[in-house]
C-alpha cells in the first residue's frame, strides 16, 4: 500500500505539485491523468525520489521512503519509461538483468529470471538475449524496458508514459500484456498517461490532475458518471460517455437465460464489444458463450440500453 | 574497404621496411642528391629515431588522456560543474600556444631533451581529448540517464557503466586528433635535442640535403595516416560494439 500525504513540490515561486494525498492499495492499477504541466510525471518520479519532495510524505507499507538511501530504494521499485531508456551499449539480457545484477542476486537465479521474463513477453531467450537494444522494433523495446522494470519481482511499478511512442496496434497489444502480468505478479502499478481513453482501459482507479491540483481519484466508471469538476468531464469528451460506460462491464454479468441465432458473442468481452456486434449484425437478442464456447444465455439490445444511460 | 585495407597493409610493410633497412632504398633517394651528398642519414638509425619518436607520443598521449577525462569527468559532476568554464578556457590556452613557444619556455626550466618535448606534446594533445571527453559525457540520451537512475544505481555506476562506456567512441575520436597533432608536433622536439625523427629532417635543412627532409617527412607523415586510420577503425568497431550509430 502506498500512502501519499500532502505532496508537494515547488521550483522557486512556482508549485508544481501541491498538497496531493492519495491512497493506492496493493494490487491497485492507479493511472495519474493530466494535460501537460500538470504535474502528473513529477507527483511519479516523487514515489522513487527521482525528485526529492518539498514537504509531505510518500510511505509504501508504511515505511517512510525518506528512511533508506535514494538509491537503494529505486531498486525495489520498478521503473519503466517513454522510450524505453534501455543501455544502448548492452545487450537485451544483460538490461534485463540490471537491477538483479544491482541487488547482487547469484548468477544461476538472474539467468533463470532473464529467460522468464522473455518468455513472458513472447521474446525468445536464444533469439534475443544477446542481441543489442538497437537491433530490436520499438514495440520489442518496450517490452524488454518494461521486463527490465520487472526484473527483480517488484511490488510496485511505476510507469511513465510507457506507450506514448507505439504505434496504436503495438499499444493495444502492450496494454493489454501489461494487464495480464499485473493479474500474475499481482504487481501496484501507478502509470501516468495523457489519454483518457488509455486510463480507463487500464486503471482500476484514475487520478485526474491539473494545474499541480488532484482533482479526482476514483473508479473509471465514477469517473465517467461523476466528473468532479468541468474540467475532468472536458478530459474525457463529451462524445461517447455512453460507449466508456458500457465498456468498463462485462457481457457475462448481464447475461438473461434464453437462446438466440447468429454468431455468439463471448461472455469476457465488453458490453461495448456487445453492442457494437448487435448494431452491425442487426440483431436485437445476441447469444453468449463462455470462455470455453458453451452457450450460457442471452444478451438483448434492451439490457444494453438501459446499463448504456447515465444512472440516476 | 578491402581494396583500402590492402593499400593500408602494403603501405604498412613498405614503411617498415625502410625504417629497418634504409640503405636497401638508397637507389630511391639518389637522384635527390647533389655533390655526392649521402642518400640515406646515418648519425642515427632511422629505427632508434622512429621508435623514440613513437615513445615520445606514447607517452604525452597517455598522460593528457588520463588529465583531460579526469578532468572531463570532475567537471561533468554535480559538485564540479561550477568549474567547468574555467577548465575550458584553461585547455583553450594550452591549444593557443604554438608548440615552438611552449618549447622555448620550457628549455630554461627543463633543460634541454626529451622534458620540454613532452610538456610541449601534453598540452598540445589536452585539448581535443578534454572537448571529446565533454561531447561524450553530456550528450547521452535523456532517456538512458533516466532508466540508470530510476534503476537504482549510484553516481559512481553510472559512471563506470554507463556514461564512460558510451562515451568512449567519441572520446576516442578526440585521441585521435590528439595523437596525429603530437606526431606531427613531435618533429619540433629535435631543435632542443629531443631525438625524433624531426632530426632527420633539420640535418637535411641545414645540409640543403632534400632526401634527408624527404625520408623524415615521408616517415612522419606516413605513420600519422596509418595512426589516423586505424583509430578510426577501432572508433567503428566501437560504435557498433555499444549499439550506437552516427
Amino acid at each position: 500500500m502506498i500512502e501519499i500525504d500532502a505532496l508537494t513540490k515547488d521550483y522557486l515561486d512556482l508549485t508544481v505539485v501541491d498538497h496531493v494525498s492519495m491512497r493506492i492499495d496493493d494490487g491497485d492499477i492507479a493511472v495519474i491523468v493530466g494535460t501537460s504541466g500538470s504535474g502528473k510525471t513529477t507527483l511519479l518520479r516523487m514515489i522513487n525520489r527521482l525528485i526529492e519532495p518539498t514537504s509531505g510524505s510518500v510511505k509504501i507499507d508504511g515505511k517512510d521512503t525518506r528512511s533508506v538511501p535514494a538509491h537503494l530504494l529505486r531498486r525495489e521499485i520498478g521503473y519503466a519509461i517513454q522510450g524505453h531508456g534501455l543501455f544502448p551499449h548492452r545487450t537485451v539480457g544483460q538490461n534485463i538483468a540490471t537491477v538483479p545484477v544491482l541487488m547482487g542476486w547469484e548468477k544461476p537465479r538472474i539467468a533463470a529470471r532473464v529467460e522468464e521474463l522473455l518468455e513472458l513477453f513472447q521474446l525468445p531467450a536464444d533469439q534475443f538475449r544477446d542481441r543489442l537494444p538497437s537491433e530490436l522494433s520499438g514495440g520489442q523495446q518496450q517490452r524488454v524496458g518494461v521486463a527490465r522494470a520487472l526484473a527483480a519481482e517488484p511490488k510496485l511499478l511505476l510507469m511513465d508514459e510507457p506507450f506514448g511512442a507505439l504505434d496504436p496496434i503495438i499499444r493495444a497489444k502492450a496494454q493489454a500484456d501489461l494487464v495480464g502480468i499485473q493479474k500474475r505478479f499481482g504487481t501496484t502499478i501507478v502509470l501516468v498517461t495523457h489519454d483518457m481513453e488509455e486510463a480507463i482501459h487500464l486503471g482500476t482507479r484514475i487520478a485526474v490532475m491539473d494545474q499541480g491540483k488532484l482533482l479526482q481519484y476514483a473508479t473509471p466508471a465514477e469517473i465517467v458518471v461523476k466528473p468532479a469538476t468541468d474540467f475532468v468531464g472536458e478530459l474525457l469528451g463529451s462524445g461517447d460517455r455512453a460507449f466508456r460506460l458500457l465498456g468498463l462491464r462485462r457481457i457475462g454479468d448481464f447475461v438473461e437465460p434464453g437462446e438466440a441465432s447468429g454468431a455468439p458473442v463471448s461472455a469476457e468481452q465488453t458490453l461495448r464489444d456487445g453492442l457494437e456486434e448487435a448494431l452491425w449484425s442487426g440483431r436485437a437478442v445476441l447469444p453468449v458463450v463462455d470462455g470455453a464456447g458453451k452457450p450460457v444465455g442471452r444478451l438483448t439490445l434492451a439490457t444494453l440500453q438501459r446499463l448504456g444511460a447515465r444512472p440516476q | 574497404m578491402k581494396i583500402g585495407l590492402i593499400v593500408r597493409l602494403v603501405v604498412l610493410v613498405l614503411l617498415v621496411a625502410f625504417v629497418v633497412s634504409p640503405a636497401s632504398f638508397e637507389w630511391a633517394f639518389l637522384p635527390l642528391t647533389k655533390n655526392n651528398q649521402p642518400a640515406i642519414y646515418t648519425q642515427n638509425t632511422l629505427l632508434s629515431l622512429t621508435l623514440s619518436h613513437l615513445t615520445f607520443v606514447a607517452i604525452a598521449t597517455v598522460a593528457s588522456t588520463l588529465v583531460a577525462v579526469g578532468l572531463a569527468i570532475v567537471v561533468t559532476r554535480p559538485f564540479g560543474a561550477e568549474f567547468l568554464p574555467l577548465s575550458r578556457s584553461l585547455a583553450n590556452i594550452g591549444q593557443t600556444f604554438p608548440p615552438v613557444a611552449v618549447l622555448a619556455l620550457c628549455v630554461p626550466i627543463l633543460g634541454f631533451g626529451a622534458g620540454p618535448t613532452l610538456v610541449a606534446l601534453f598540452l598540445y594533445g589536452l585539448l581535443p581529448i578534454f572537448e571529446n571527453a565533454l561531447t561524450g559525457l553530456t550528450t547521452l540520451p535523456p532517456s538512458v540517464n533516466e532508466a540508470a537512475r530510476g534503476v537504482g544505481m549510484t553516481g559512481r555506476q553510472r559512471l563506470l557503466g554507463v556514461e564512460l562506456p558510451l562515451a568512449t567512441p567519441v572520446i576516442l575520436a578526440g585521441i585521435r586528433l590528439s595523437v596525429v597533432i603530437s606526431v606531427a608536433t613531435a618533429t619540433i622536439g629535435s631543435t632542443v635535442a629531443a631525438s625524433t625523427l624531426g632530426e632527420v629532417i633539420i640535418a637535411g635543412l641545414l645540409s640543403n640535403n632534400v632526401a634527408f627532409v624527404l625520408q623524415g617527412g615521408l616517415v612522419v607523415g606516413v605513420m600519422a595516416v596509418l595512426i589516423y586510420d586505424a583509430l578510426s577503425a577501432l572508433e567503428r568497431v566501437l560504435m557498433a560494439r555499444t549499439g550506437q550509430r552516427r
